[in-house]
């Protein structure tokens, strides 16, 4: 919808389009809900409807999908049959690589484009990696969390492979925004997936310090404690018996921070059997909060935690309200 | 606190596709089954189904029936699962799903399921498990859930749980509220919600909700009246919905509307559309407001009309 379309001469004046008769939306016989379309936009596509029914894969319908496009992005039959026509032409697709691009760069959120783009590499093998990582780079340059953009990353890896610096680009992410949830799950996708770093087992303790580094860095992040959690996925015993999970929530709570994460932590982690030394209860104990939110000082300390949560966090009052209905009888 | 002006979003969802704002309709031209859906659910939502003619609806959705037997988003149009669903939901408002050539639907959703399990969205193979919500959700409506490898659906699902207990895209995609949806509700279809685990899933669901009462999808995005449905219809299937502050998220919507013209926005002072509306009235519904029907929190369709549908075939 950019100003440089409405110079455009209108298609029934262009003599290549001479032959060919129009097809009007047919929305039906009174319709429901009429709508309004402007006269560039009904033009083009009556012209498309006529060589879409004619099943005409020719380099002027290729060239009337691509102004169909530029109006509406979002048209899927449209695309489809740009496909279609792609293949009968046997069109150069790496051109149509970057007729993608400069669509995307208007509409980075249109599931259409993507999907293009993937049939796109699909086709053009292993030897697109390269580019397509560096094409989703650019996208999550201007939106770092862009679902579309993750997908089609994540699906590139997977398929045409790219993984050499894979681990770099999450640091490089993360360094620029640490509260970056789609970087922290591309994190996890690359420790557990790629094929060049040996697993989740060979990565967890380099791992566990880089994100015990980012949550003391930032203690309210919500996504550096559950990628800390689910780098113990499966394997409990080692999270309540790793020093460095129980000591970073000793360490936070101690500074006073009234952190959510570092109590639920500790919470789940006396749950499930960690004996907290009596630092532990300390620190909570001297947390800045009315006394009367905590109820009787002679609760667990599995109780307090609850409470202080009860008190600091009251959108999920139930819950933490919950949780302390829930503890084992061990720890109360 | 702000009251819905229910007979504002009527007049506003009436008067939507009319609306000569020619960007708008060329946005929406391709994908009006969707909101023929999003609008007419409104309306129902909010008892006012019969103002519509029904008969001019349903003829218009038939003719956007593709001889494979899927629908595509308007007349003309290639099919796609997407606007499948959303044509046996309008015609399940309408009670009308016995004038479906129903094994014509089946066979078209039926077609689209992949060797793992999962659900392509139409003949170029898009595999995303919204598209999976969609052929299970579609074959429930018709009876016809047994056409399918249930089985392999449903680990497709169990394959995209994250380590949060949310669900995305694709297996390792990062889990969004509006996947979490499609994931819990396709499980609570099939009978097979004990693959959730609940309290963990919950909790994340309830972190989404922030200062100002309304939800978000993801962690540090803004709030969005859309999650109000994602992220409340997945909590009530989980029965954890007693876990977030309900009566804020109410006073978040409700800050959402145009008071003079109708219709809801995405955020407080944003521009309504109709997308909005129906998940802003959705929302409502599930937090039980007055005057508003219940709906369904996995067939995105009232209760009574889901009963209906339910009921007919046992």
């Amino acid at each position: 919808m950019d100003s440089d379309d409405e110079q455009t001469i209108p298609l029934s004046q262009r003599p290549e389009w001479a032959d060919v008769k129009p097809v009007p939306q047919d929305d039906g016989p009174n319709p429901v809900v009429p709508i309004a379309y402007t006269d560039e936009f009904r033009e083009t596509m009556d012209y498309f409807r006529a060589v879409y029914l004619s099943d005409e894969h020719s380099s002027r319908s290729l060239q009337l999908t691509s102004e169909a496009i530029n109006l509406n992005a979002g048209n899927y039959t449209v695309w489809h049959f740009r496909r279609l026509i792609l293949e009968s032409l046997n069109a150069d697709l790496h051109e149509e690589l970057d007729f993608v691009e400069n669509i995307a760069k208007k509409n980075s959120k249109n599931y259409q484009i993507w999907h293009h783009r993937r049939w796109l590499a699909e086709k053009l093998g292993p030897d697109a990696a390269f580019r397509e990582i560096e094409f989703t780079k650019k996208i999550l340059s201007l939106d770092a969390k862009n679902y579309h953009a993750w997908s089609h990353r994540q699906w590139v890896l997977k398929t045409l492979g790219g993984w050499e610096d894979e681990l770099e680009y999450c640091n490089q992410l993360l360094r620029d925004d640490i509260f970056n949830n789609s970087a922290w799950n591309q994190r996890h996708f690359v420790v557990t997936r790629s094929p060049l770093l040996g697993g989740l087992d060979a990565m967890r303790d380099s791992e566990v310090d880089y994100t015990i580094e980012a949550i003391i860095t930032y203690p309210e992040n919500e996504s550096s404690w559950r990628y800390l959690r689910g780098l113990y996925k499966n394997d409990l015993k080692s999270w309540v018996n790793d020093p460095r999970v129980s000591s970073v929530c000793l360490k936070i709570l101690s500074t006073k921070t009234r952190c959510i994460f570092a109590l639920s932590t500790l919470l789940d982690l006396i749950c499930h059997g960690f004996q907290p030394s009596p630092e532990y209860e300390e620190a909570v104990n001297a947390l800045p909060l009315q006394r009367s939110d905590v109820g009787p000082s002679s609760s667990s300390l599995a109780e307090t935690i609850c409470s202080v949560l009860e008190a600091i966090d009251p959108l999920r009052g139930n819950y933490w309200n919950w949780r302390k209905e829930q503890l084992p009888a061990l720890v109360t | 606190m702000v009251e819905l002006v229910a007979e504002k979003h009527v007049q506003y969802v009436i008067s939507v596709e009319k609306k000569k704002d020619s960007f708008e309709s060329v946005v929406m031209e391709h994908l009006r089954m969707n909101g023929a859906y999003w609008g007419l659910t409104t309306l129902d939502l909010l008892g006012k189904l019969q103002v519509v003619d029904q008969d001019e609806v349903i003829s218009w959705v038939m003719q956007c029936q593709h001889e494979s037997g899927g629908f595509g988003g308007n007349i003309g149009h290639d099919p796609h699962i997407l606007y499948t669903l959303s044509a046996v939901q309008v015609l399940a408002l309408f009670d009308k799903i016995q004038i479906l050539d129903v094994s014509k639907v089946t066979n078209y959703v039926v077609g689209l399921q992949n060797e793992d399990g999962s659900f392509s969205g139409d003949m170029w193979g898009e595999v995303d498990t919204r598209f999976s919500y969609i052929a299970i959700c579609c074959l429930s409506l018709l009876h016809q859930l047994d056409k399918i490898d249930v089985e392999k659906a449903v680990n497709y699902i169990v394959r995209c749980k994250n380590l949060d207990g949310g669900f995305g895209c694709t297996p390792g995609g990062e889990s969004h509220a509006g996947q979490i949806f499609c994931c819990v509700g396709a499980l609570a279809i099939t009978g097979s919600l004990h693959h959730v685990d609940k309290d963990l899933l919950g909790w994340w669901l309830c972190e989404r909700q922030v200062k100002s009462g309304g939800l978000n999808g993801r962690p540090e995005k803004l709030p969005d009246v859309c999650y109000s449905w994602w992220v409340l219809s997945s909590l009530i299937m989980i029965d954890r919905v007693h876990w977030i502050d309900k009566e804020k998220l109410a006073k978040f919507i409700l800050d959402c509307q145009d008071l003079e013209k109708g219709g809801i926005s995405d955020r407080p002072d944003d521009a309504v559309d109709v997308f909005h509306t129906y998940f802003g009235v959705a929302g409502l519904s599930l937090l039980e407001y007055p005057g508003v029907k219940a709906v369904d929190p996995a067939y995105a369709l009232p209760v009574d009309v889901v009963n209906k549908i339910l009921i007919s075939s046992s």
